[in-house]
């Protein structure tokens, strides 16, 4: 089944730092920027509700159309959406804790400056592979 | 080759010093390498002041080595190196590393790292390509080496972060220097 994701990370100070598509779904030339702008709206909910609990996964916090925009807040505040088809609450729960996991990775990189993006290709490879594994 | 008496790993003086947690170790040491990378700029400038402070720790390091470590007097270069690999990393660094690819007249080998507590957790960015992120590393044996009285060289000719699969340093031994006495016999 063709399955429509993207995944952006998104600094406490709002920029995002990390962006890709990771669907299956044959792309339609203007969904980049449609899925970016989906994103980019939701985040004012996620402000919201981030302090109403203390539960790291948001899980279905904005809809449009089909597409479901799922987020997990780090401690830092760090935030990873993604938005996809609404299914597979389980996969998007294990691929978000890895991602965390990478992501942490990258922050003890004393090279790397927080907040800024993230370049790193092994990076990119690897969360490719798991929204591959999960969603 | 080693004496008897001499240690052959550094694994029980290891065991016996006192230890810090790794992760404080390695992001104090990346702290230090984006200070100056902050602060001079340049990578090259920074390969050469890790050097630097390389060497200001060999230098005082090498009494703490020889105090510890209870190896005896070397009797050339290539015992030098076998006792800095198995011994002199084992014990500051907890890792023992290899020693290999001599040349015919055994002034040059390789020093191969498998394992560098330093670089967990690091990868370069583009913007740093250039740096030698263990830099430090090389100006510690060449300190320490040097108050030994034996001059050498010491450069990095693999390095895991620029996709190499190991460490490798080379040293190269320049020139023993006699042992001066700061006095005449007849004074």
């Amino acid at each position: 089944m063709a399955t429509t994701a993207c995944f952006i990370i998104v600094s406490r100070n709002d920029i995002p730092i990390y962006e890709a598509e990771v669907g299956s779904a044959a792309k339609r030339e203007d969904a980049a920027q449609l899925h970016q702008f989906i994103l980019h709206a939701a985040l004012d909910i996620v402000q919201d509700l981030a302090w109403t609990t203390s539960a790291m996964f948001l899980k279905g916090i904005d809809k449009f159309n089909d597409l479901v925009v799922s987020v997990y807040v780090t401690a830092g505040h760090t935030r990873f959406m993604l938005l996809h088809n609404p299914h597979n609450d389980d996969g998007i729960k294990s691929f978000f804790q890895e991602v965390h996991e990478l992501y942490v990775k990258i922050l003890l990189n004393p090279l790397y400056l927080p907040g800024s993006r993230i370049t790193s290709s092994h990076f990119d490879t690897k969360v490719r592979a798991l929204a591959r594994k999960y969603l | 080759m080693a004496p008897p008496g001499a240690p052959r790993s550094g694994d029980a003086i290891f065991a016996s010093v006192e230890r810090v947690n790794a992760e404080l170790f390695t992001l104090t040491y990346g702290a230090i390498v984006r200070q100056l990378l902050t602060d001079l700029e340049e990578v090259e400038e920074v390969n050469k002041q890790l050097d630097q402070m390389g060497y200001n720790i060999g230098i005082r390091l090498v009494d703490e080595f020889l105090a510890k470590s209870n190896v005896t007097r070397c009797v050339d270069f290539r015992e030098t190196a076998e006792v800095i690999a198995k011994v002199g990393f084992k014990m500051f660094l907890g890792v023992s590393a290899s020693v290999t690819n001599w040349d015919a007249d055994g002034t040059c080998c390789s020093i191969i790292l498998e394992d560098n507590p330093l670089v967990d957790f690091v990868e370069l960015p583009d913007t740093c390509q250039g740096l030698y992120y263990c830099n430090i590393l090389s100006g510690v044996i060449r300190g320490a080496l040097e108050m030994v009285s034996m001059k050498t060289e010491v450069t990095w000719a693999r390095d895991m972060l620029r996709g190499d699969d190991a460490f490798e340093l080379q040293v190269k031994l320049l020139k023993q220097v006699p042992e001066e006495y700061p006095y005449k016999d007849d004074e």
